[in-house]
C-alpha cells in the first residue's frame, strides 16, 4: 500500500493550506510534521530536502517535492482535478492561479505592522468584490454549469471555495451580490470529501494569529 | 492558417518575457501589442479581455489567456516542453518555479525607488550565488544530462537560460564557479530557435531603462 502523502510546514495556513484543501478534497489521507524551531528548519535544509531552502515541502511517490504550485499541480494532474485536455487544463490554471492570488494577499497581511495589516485586508476585500469575485459570477452565468470549467470538479472549484471562505472571514457579506457564486459555494461544500474536511478536528488550519506569526518569524528569522 | 498568437504588454520584459523566450525556443512567430499608456491599459481593461483585469494577455487558439503561469503551462505543453510524464513535470515545475521566484525579485527590483534598489540588489545577488545557482548546478551534476530534465530539452532549460542571461547582465562574476550551468547557457544558445531570438532585432526587450520606468509607472499607476 502506498505511503501517506507527507506534508512539512508550519502549523497554520500560509503556503501550505491551498495544497491541503486539494488533497482533502481528492480523499487522500495525508500526515503533516509541524515546524516549530529553526533547528528543525535548519535540520532540514542540511538534509538536502528544500531545494531551495524553502516549505513547503510534500513527500509523495517517492519524490521530494517543494514549491507551492509544482506540489499543486501534479496533486490536480494526479487526482483528475485538471480538466480533460489542455484547453480545459489552461482555464484550470487561470483560475486557480487567480484565487491563489488572493489568498497569498491575505497570508501576507499577517506579517505586517497592525495599521499595514488592516489596509490590506481592506484592499483584498475590494478586489474580491470588484475584480475576482465578478470574474467568477460571470464564468458561472456564462455556462450555467455546477462547476467552473468542463462541467466536472476541478482543482479550481477547490480553491475558489477555500477563496470564498477565507474572504468571508474578512467580510460575511462579501457574496451578497454574487447569487450563482453562492449557490457554487453550498454546492461544492457539500461534496463529501469537502463536507467532511470543513468538520472541526480535520486537518483544515485556522487563520495566522499571533503566535503563528512569531513562529514563522522565529523560524525564518525574518 | 492559424493566426499568430498576440501578447498584450509594454514593450519592456516584465512578466512577458519568459513567454517570448518559450514561443521562440518552440519555433512560434507571434505578434505584439504594447501599453503605451493608462488609457490603454483601461481600453483592454473595458473591453472584458483581461480576466483579472491584469496583464500579461495573450491571444493564442481562440482564447484570452491570462496569468503568466497558465499561459506558460499551456504553452509548454503544446509545443511538447513539458517532460513526458506528471513525475517529469512534477520536477520541471520545482525548478521553474524557483526561477520564477528569482525573477519577481528581479522585477520588484527594477520597479524600486533608487534608494532602495542597492539593498534590494545585495539580497538577490546573495540568494542567486548562495541559493538558486548552487541548486540548479547541482541538479545538472547529479545526472550529467546535457538538459535539465529527462535528458531532452524542455521549457525548463529555457527559463533557466533566460535566468543566466539576467544574471550574467547584474554581475557576470556570479556565474563564474558554476561550470556547468555556463556549459548549459552555452549549449541552449546554439539551439537554432533560441540562436535567433539571441540576435539583434528578434521580440527579446533589453531591461529597463529609466525612460521605460517612467512610462511602466504610468501604464500600472505605480508610485
Amino acid at each position: 500500500m502506498a505511503a501517506k502523502p507527507k506534508l512539512c510546514y508550519f502549523r497554520g495556513r500560509g503556503r501550505m493550506e491551498s495544497i491541503r484543501w486539494l488533497l482533502a478534497a481528492a480523499g487522500v489521507e495525508f500526515e503533516e510534521e509541524f515546524i516549530e524551531t529553526r533547528e528543525q528548519y535548519e535540520k532540514l535544509q542540511k538534509d538536502g530536502r528544500l531545494l531551495f531552502g524553502q516549505v513547503p515541502l510534500v513527500e509523495m511517490d517517492g519524490m521530494v517535492l517543494t514549491q507551492t504550485k509544482a506540489i499543486l499541480s501534479y496533486l490536480a494532474a494526479k487526482y483528475d482535478l485538471y480538466g480533460k485536455d489542455l484547453k480545459e487544463r489552461v482555464r484550470v490554471d487561470m483560475y486557480a492561479d487567480g484565487t491563489l492570488d488572493l489568498m497569498m494577499m491575505i497570508a501576507l497581511a499577517a506579517f505586517k505592522t497592525p495599521g499595514e495589516k488592516e489596509e490590506n485586508l481592506a484592499l483584498v476585500v475590494k478586489k474580491a468584490k470588484t475584480c475576482y469575485f465578478p470574474a467568477f459570477e460571470k464564468i458561472l452565468k456564462d455556462h450555467g454549469e455546477d462547476f467552473l470549467v468542463g462541467n466536472k470538479f476541478s482543482w479550481a472549484d477547490v480553491q475558489l471555495l477555500e477563496a470564498i471562505l477565507m474572504v468571508e472571514e474578512l467580510d460575511a457579506s462579501v457574496l451578497s451580490d454574487f447569487p450563482l457564486l453562492k449557490a457554487f459555494k453550498t454546492r461544492i461544500s457539500s461534496i463529501p470529501t469537502i463536507k467532511k474536511f470543513l468538520q472541526p478536528g480535520s486537518q483544515r488550519k485556522l487563520p495566522p494569529d499571533s503566535h503563528y506569526v512569531k513562529t514563522v518569524r522565529k523560524v525564518l528569522q525574518l | 492558417m492559424a493566426a499568430k498568437p498576440k501578447l498584450y504588454y509594454f514593450d519592456g520584459r516584465g512578466r512577458m518575457e519568459p513567454i517570448r523566450w518559450l514561443l521562440a525556443a518552440a519555433g512560434v512567430e507571434f505578434e505584439e501589442e504594447f501599453l503605451e499608456t493608462s488609457k490603454d491599459l483601461e481600453k483592454l481593461r473595458n473591453d472584458g479581455s483581461l480576466m483579472f483585469q491584469q496583464v500579461p494577455m495573450v491571444e493564442i487558439d481562440g482564447m484570452k489567456l491570462v496569468q503568466c503561469r497558465a499561459i506558460l503551462n499551456y504553452i509548454a505543453a503544446k509545443y511538447n516542453l513539458y517532460g513526458k510524464d506528471t513525475k517529469e513535470r512534477a520536477l520541471i515545475d520545482m525548478y521553474i518555479e524557483g526561477v520564477a521566484d528569482l525573477n519577481e525579485m528581479y522585477l520588484f527590483w527594477s520597479i524600486s525607488p533608487p534608494n532602495e534598489q542597492a539593498a534590494k540588489m545585495t539580497q538577490m545577488k546573495d540568494k542567486i550565488a548562495n541559493c538558486y545557482l548552487p541548486a540548479f548546478e547541482k541538479v545538472l551534476k547529479s545526472h550529467g544530462q546535457d538538459y535539465v530534465v529527462g535528458n531532452r530539452l524542455s521549457r525548463a532549460d529555457i527559463h533557466l537560460v533566460e535566468l543566466l542571461y539576467t544574471v550574467d547582465e547584474l554581475d557576470p562574476s556570479l556565474l563564474a564557479n558554476f561550470p556547468l550551468l555556463k556549459a548549459l547557457k552555452t549549449r541552449i544558445s546554439n539551439l537554432p530557435t533560441v540562436k535567433k531570438f539571441l540576435q539583434p532585432g528578434s521580440p527579446r526587450k533589453p531591461p529597463l531603462d529609466e525612460k521605460n520606468l517612467a512610462k511602466v509607472k504610468e501604464i500600472f499607476q505605480l508610485k
